[in-house]
C-alpha cells in the first residue's frame, strides 16, 4: 500500500538539555551592576548554598537548536489536520497573536490603576459583551483559567445561587446530574463544589434518556444539571428545552459545558434553550493557541439572576464611558485566580471575533459542521457508526468492525500517523467501545478531508489483509509506541545527574 | 460538499436543531475587520493604557524581568504553540521532553523532588496544594499567614469553601513584617498545613527551615508559596527548609507582564506524595527497540480517569508558558539565574535605602527582603503615587490601601535587573519633590 503523505517527518537526534550542560557556558549577557554593592540584609541560612548545581550551562545557540530540533518532533495544526473531537483544533491566526504582542498590552502590569489601563480594561468590557450575545446569556466573567475552571466556576455560582435561594434547605440539595457521555472534568469540578454525583443514562439513539432525568428530577435533591450540548457524540440534544424544564421544575439550574460551541455560534443560543450558566473554551471555539496544552481561558456567561454570583472583581462601565473595576458584589462566589485571568488569550479572541465579523462567525460554524458531516458521509460505509442522528460539528465511529481481525481503536489511530495525520480522539466518549471521535473543524478544504478519508479506508483495508502493519504502527515516527505500564509502574519524572 | 453529503443548503446542515431555538437575525456583534482596522484598533486602544509607557517599580505578584530575544522566538514556532496536549506521545516528544526538562528545572530550583507539568498560576497553584494536603493528612484546618499575596489568599478561600477546609488567617507581626509566632501557635491536631509565602507578600523573607519545624511537630505539611521565582536564584530553597509542597508563580521566567496572563504555576512536591499531585507528569518510557522517550504518565489520579475521585479538575494546563519559562531557564542557566537575583536585591538594598534618608520616609518593616519592600509615606499613598505617575512618568509602587484598606500611608516598591539606577534615582527623586 503506497502512502499518500502529507507531510514527512525529520528527526534530529538531541539529548536532554542536562546532558548537553557544559561548565561555565552562557547564553545571556545582563549590564553591569550599576548600584554600590552592598551587603544585603539576609541572613546566610537564608540564602542558597547549592550554587544551583544541575542547572543547564549551555549558549544561545544550544538553546536555539535545542528547541528546534525538539519541535521538529510534534505534530501541530500548521502542519496539517488535527481532527481530535471535542477539542477544536482550529486555525491559529497569526494577526491575533501580533495583537497579543502589542507593547500597551504586553507591558502593563496587572495592577496598574485602572485609570491607566483603560485600554486594557475596554478590551475585556468589549469581549464580555460580545460572548454575552453569543450566548444569549448576559452575565459574563472572564476570570477562569480553562474549559475546567470555568465549570467549577459555573457549579460554585448554581451552588451559591441555591443557597441564598433556599437556605438551610439548600443543604438537602447537593446532587448534581451529569449524562455517562460527560468529559471527566464535568464529575470532578462537581466534586470540587461540594456536590454528589449521579449519572443519566444515555439512549439509544446517543440523546439524554427523559425518563431517566425525570426520575432522577423526582428525588427532589437535584441542584443541577451539567449538559454538553451539542454532546460529546457530537448529537444536538434537540430536547434541551424540554430537559431544561425538567430540572427546573424540580428546583434545580442547567449549566451547559461549551466545549462543543463551535457547532452553534452564530446559529443557536444556548440563552434561548433554558440554559442558566455556561463555559466557553476561548481556546477551543475562539481559536487562541492550544500551546501544547494550554493556556486556555474559559469565561462564564450566565442569566442575569445569576450574575450577582459571578467572580470579583467585575468589570464594567460607567456612564461617563470610562471603565472600572467593581469588587462590591457581596453575593459573588470569590475570586477564582489572581488578577483577570488569562488576559493574552482575551486579546486574541476578540481579535478573532472582530476579523471574522458577524457574518463570519456563523460561517465558521457552517464550515465546521459541514466539514464533520462529510467525514461521517465518508466514512460511514467502512466504520462502525454508532449513532444514527447527522451529527455537527463532530462524529463518533468505532473499531467494531475492525476489531473482529484484532485491529482496535489505539491501532487505527497510531497507523493514521503514518499517513501524516494527527489522529483523532479515541476512547471518548466512555459509553462507546472503542470510540473514535472526529473533529474536521472549519480549518480544512476539501482537498484533505478527502486524504483523511482515503487514509482511514485504507487503514481499514490493512486491518484485513495485512493486521500486523496496523497493530505495530506508528513505522515513520522518531520512536515507537512507549511501554506506558512500566513508565506509571517506576516513575521517572525528572533527569538527575 | 453540501451535495456530496446530500443537501440543498447549509441551513439544513442544523436540521436537528429545532426551529424555534435557531437564532433567526445575524449576531449583533461587528461586522469583520480588515487586518490594517484591526491593527488601528488595537493600537489605539494599547495606547490608551499609559502604565505601559512609565518607568515601572510595581511587583505585588507580576514582575518585569529582562526576557532574552529568543524565548518569543522558540514559543512561536508553529510545532510548539499550535500543538495540543501530547497525547499522542510519538507525535509530541517535543512537548513531551520539554515539560520532563520543565519539571527538573522546577525540582533543582526548589529544592524538591518531584514537579508536575504546570498549573494555572501561583494563586490556584496554592488553593490545589491546600486540597492536596488535605488528601495527604487527612485533616481539614490549614492555618495561613496573612503576609500572603491577598488575592492568593482569596483564591483559597474560594476553592476550599465547599471543600469542607477551615482556613485560620493569622496576623502577621508588625515589626518585622514576618509571619508572627502565632503562626506556630494555631498549628494543632487537626491542621493540614501551615501555609507561607515567602518572599512574602510585604517583600520579607520568611524563617521557612523553623515553620517547617512547627508545621511539622504536629503532623502537619508546610506549604510554601513564592510570587517572586526570580528570588529562588539567591534563597535557600523551600525544599532545603523542609517544605513538604512548594508552589510558585512562574512569571518571573520570561513571561511578559500582559495585564495578569497568562503566567504559570509551579507545582513541587516529595516523591512519596507523588501520586497525590494535581494535573499532568510527564515522566520516561522506552519503546520496543529501547529508545527513550517521554510520556504523560499516572493519569490515574487524573479526572479523565478518576472523574469525581480524581486529584483535580484541571485538564488543560499552561503549557506554552512552561515551555517559555523552560526556554528561559536554560538560556540564563545557572549562572544567570543567580546574576539577575544577585542584581534585584543589590537594587532594592540601593533603592531602599535611598528612600529611607528621605525626609518623612520611613520603612516601617525590619525583615529581611528580596527584591520588594514596603515604604510608609508621610501622606496618602495613593494621591502621592498617582501624583508621581502623572508629573513624573514613573509608577512607583502599589499602594497597599487598594489591597489592605488599613494601610493609607504605605506602598510595596520592587526593583528588578530592569530598573537602571537612573531610574532609581528618578524615583528618590520623585518622591522628595512631588
Amino acid at each position: 500500500m503506497t502512502i499518500t503523505k502529507v507531510t514527512s517527518h525529520i528527526s534530529p537526534n538531541e539529548q536532554l538539555i542536562f546532558e548537553r550542560s557544559q561548565s561555565g557556558r552562557i547564553g545571556y549577557r545582563l549590564p553591569p551592576l550599576d548600584v554600590d554593592e552592598v551587603e544585603l540584609n539576609i541572613p546566610a541560612e537564608f540564602r542558597r548554598d547549592d550554587d544551583l548545581e544541575g542547572m543547564p550551562e549551555v549558549s544561545e545557540v544550544d538553546v536555539i537548536r535545542h528547541f528546534v530540533r525538539m519541535s521538529t518532533w510534534n505534530y501541530s495544526i500548521d502542519i496539517g489536520m488535527y481532527p481530535l473531537g471535542s477539542c477544536t483544533m482550529k486555525y491559529n491566526s497569526r494577526l491575533n497573536e501580533r495583537v497579543a504582542r502589542i507593547a500597551g498590552f504586553a507591558n502593563l502590569h496587572p495592577l496598574t490603576d485602572e485609570q491607566d489601563a483603560q485600554g486594557a480594561l475596554e478590551v475585556i468590557y468589549d469581549l464580555q459583551q460580545y460572548l454575552a450575545e453569543i450566548t444569549g446569556l448576559p452575565g459574563v466573567s472572564l476570570q477562569p483559567a480553562a474549559g475546567a475552571h470555568g465549570e467549577m466556576t459555573g457549579i460554585m455560582i448554581i451552588r451559591a445561587f441555591l443557597d441564598a435561594r433556599d437556605g438551610a434547605a439548600a443543604s438537602h440539595r447537593r446532587t448534581m446530574l451529569i449524562p455517562d457521555s460527560a468529559h471527566g472534568t464535568n464529575p470532578a469540578s462537581a466534586h470540587l463544589s461540594g456536590f454528589s454525583v449521579k449519572t443519566i443514562r444515555s439512549t439509544a439513539e446517543g440523546l439524554t434518556d427523559l425518563d431517566h432525568l425525570r426520575e432522577l428530577c423526582a428525588h427532589g435533591e437535584v441542584a443541577g444539571l451539567m449538559l454538553t450540548n451539542p454532546n460529546t457524540l457530537g448529537l444536538f440534544e434537540r430536547n434541551i428545552k424540554q430537559i431544561c424544564d425538567i430540572v427546573h421544575e424540580a428546583g434545580g439550574l442547567v449549566y451547559m459545558d461549551g466545549a462543543n460551541m463551535n457547532a452553534l455560534v452564530g446559529v443557536a443560543r444556548p440563552g434561548d434553550m433554558g440554559v442558566d450558566v455556561i463555559h466557553l473554551n476561548l481556546h477551543k471555539t475562539f481559536s487562541t493557541p492550544h500551546g501544547g496544552g494550554g493556556p486556555g481561558c474559559g469565561p462564564c456567561c450566565c442569566t442575569k439572576e445569576l450574575e450577582p454570583f459571578l467572580p470579583v472583581p467585575r468589570i464594567v462601565k460607567a456612564s461617563d464611558s470610562s471603565y472600572g473595576l467593581d469588587f462590591d458584589q457581596p453575593k459573588s462566589i470569590g475570586r477564582v485566580k489572581a488578577f483577570f485571568g488569562n488576559y493574552g488569550m482575551m486579546l486574541r479572541a476578540l481579535s478573532y471575533t472582530l476579523t471574522h465579523g458577524n457574518d463570519g462567525l456563523r460561517e465558521a460554524t457552517e464550515a465546521a459542521v459541514l466539514n464533520a458531516r462529510y467525514v461521517a458521509a465518508g466514512l460511514m460505509e467502512t466504520y462502525d457508526k454508532p449513532f444514527a442522528g447527522s451529527p455537527m460539528h463532530e462524529v463518533v465511529f468505532t473499531d467494531k468492525k475492525q476489531s473482529r481481525k484484532g485491529v482496535h481503536t489505539l491501532d487505527i489511530a497510531k497507523r493514521l500517523i503514518d499517513y501524516g495525520f494527527h489522529p483523532m480522539t479515541i476512547y471518548f466518549p466512555l459509553i462507546v467501545q472503542g470510540a473514535m471521535l472526529i473533529e474536521p473543524t472549519e480549518s480544512v478544504g476539501r482537498q484533505e478531508l478527502d486524504q483523511f478519508v482515503e487514509a482511514m479506508k485504507s487503514i481499514a483495508s490493512e486491518a484485513v489483509e495485512d493486521p500486523e502493519l496496523v497493530l505495530n504502527a506508528p513505522h515513520n515516527t522518531r520512536i515507537g509506541r512507549l511501554d506506558e505500564a512500566t513508565a506509571a509502574r517506576k516513575p521517572v519524572l525528572r533527569w538527575k545527574p | 460538499m453540501l451535495e456530496a453529503i446530500g443537501l440543498g443548503s447549509a441551513k439544513e446542515l442544523f436540521d436537528s436543531i429545532p426551529q424555534e431555538l435557531r437564532l433567526q437575525r445575524p449576531l449583533n456583534t461587528p461586522a469583520a475587520l480588515s487586518e490594517i482596522e484591526l491593527l488601528n484598533r488595537f493600537e489605539q486602544m494599547g495606547a490608551r493604557n499609559a502604565g505601559a509607557r512609565r518607568i515601572s517599580f510595581l511587583g505585588g505578584g507580576a514582575y518585569s524581568h529582562y526576557v532574552p530575544t529568543i524565548v518569543d522566538h522558540i514559543l512561536t514556532r508553529s510545532e510548539f504553540f499550535t500543538a495540543y496536549t501530547p497525547y499522542q506521545p510519538e507525535i509530541s516528544q517535543g512537548t513531551l521532553q520539554t515539560i520532563f526538562e520543565f519539571q527538573t528545572l522546577v525540582c533543582q530550583l526548589t529544592g524538591m523532588e518531584v514537579a508536575n507539568a504546570s498549573m494555572y498560576d501561583g494563586s490556584t497553584a496554592l488553593a490545589e496544594a491546600v486540597l492536596m494536603a488535605e488528601r495527604v493528612t487527612k485533616r481539614s484546618k490549614v492555618v495561613a499567614s496573612t503576609a500572603g499575596h491577598p488575592q492568593y489568599l482569596e483564591v483559597v478561600r474560594t476553592y476550599v469553601q465547599h471543600a469542607g477546609i477551615h482556613l485560620e488567617l493569622v496576623d502577621f507581626d508588625e515589626k518585622t513584617g514576618q509571619s508572627s509566632h502565632a503562626l506556630a501557635e494555631a498549628i494543632d491536631d487537626a491542621t493540614a498545613a501551615l501555609v507561607v509565602q515567602s518572599p512574602n507578600f510585604f517583600g520579607c523573607v520568611e524563617d521557612l527551615a523553623a515553620l517547617a519545624d512547627a508545621a511539622h511537630a504536629k503532623g502537619a505539611l508546610l506549604v510554601v508559596a513564592i510570587t517572586e521565582a526570580m528570588s529562588l536564584g539567591l534563597l535557600r530553597s523551600p525544599g532545603a527548609c523542609g517544605a513538604d509542597i512548594v508552589v510558585a508563580e512562574g512569571q518571573s521566567f520570561g513571561v511578559p507582564l500582559s495585564f495578569g496572563g497568562p503566567y504559570v504555576g509551579l507545582f513541587a512536591t516529595r516523591e512519596k506524595y507523588a501520586r497525590q499531585i494535581p494535573g499532568r507528569l510527564v515522566g520516561e518510557a522506552f519503546d520496543k527497540q529501547g529508545r527513550r522517550g517521554f510520556v504523560l504518565t499516572l493519569a490515574t489520579r487524573e479526572q479523565h480517569i478518576r472523574r469525581e475521585k480524581a486529584t483535580s479538575n484541571i485538564c488543560t494546563n499552561e503549557g506554552l508558558i512552561a515551555l517559555a519559562a523552560t526556554v528561559y531557564l536554560e538560556t540564563m542557566g545557572r549562572r544567570g539565574i543567580q546574576e539577575v537575583a544577585q542584581q534585584c536585591a543589590q537594587k532594592a538594598a540601593y533603592t531602599a535605602r535611598a528612600i529611607s534618608k528621605l525626609s518623612g520616609y520611613s520603612l516601617p518593616f525590619s525583615g529581611p527582603y528580596f527584591n520588594e519592600f514596603v515604604v510608609r509615606a508621610p501622606g496618602n499613598a495613593v494621591e502621592l503615587l498617582a501624583r508621581l505617575g502623572k508629573e513624573k512618568g514613573i509608577d512607583g509602587g502599589i499602594a497597599l490601601s487598594r489591597l489592605m484598606p488599613d494601610r493609607p500611608n504605605d506602598f510595596l516598591v520592587c526593583v528588578t535587573e530592569t530598573n537602571s539606577r537612573e531610574q532609581i534615582d528618578a524615583l528618590v527623586n520623585g518622591l522628595a519633590t512631588v
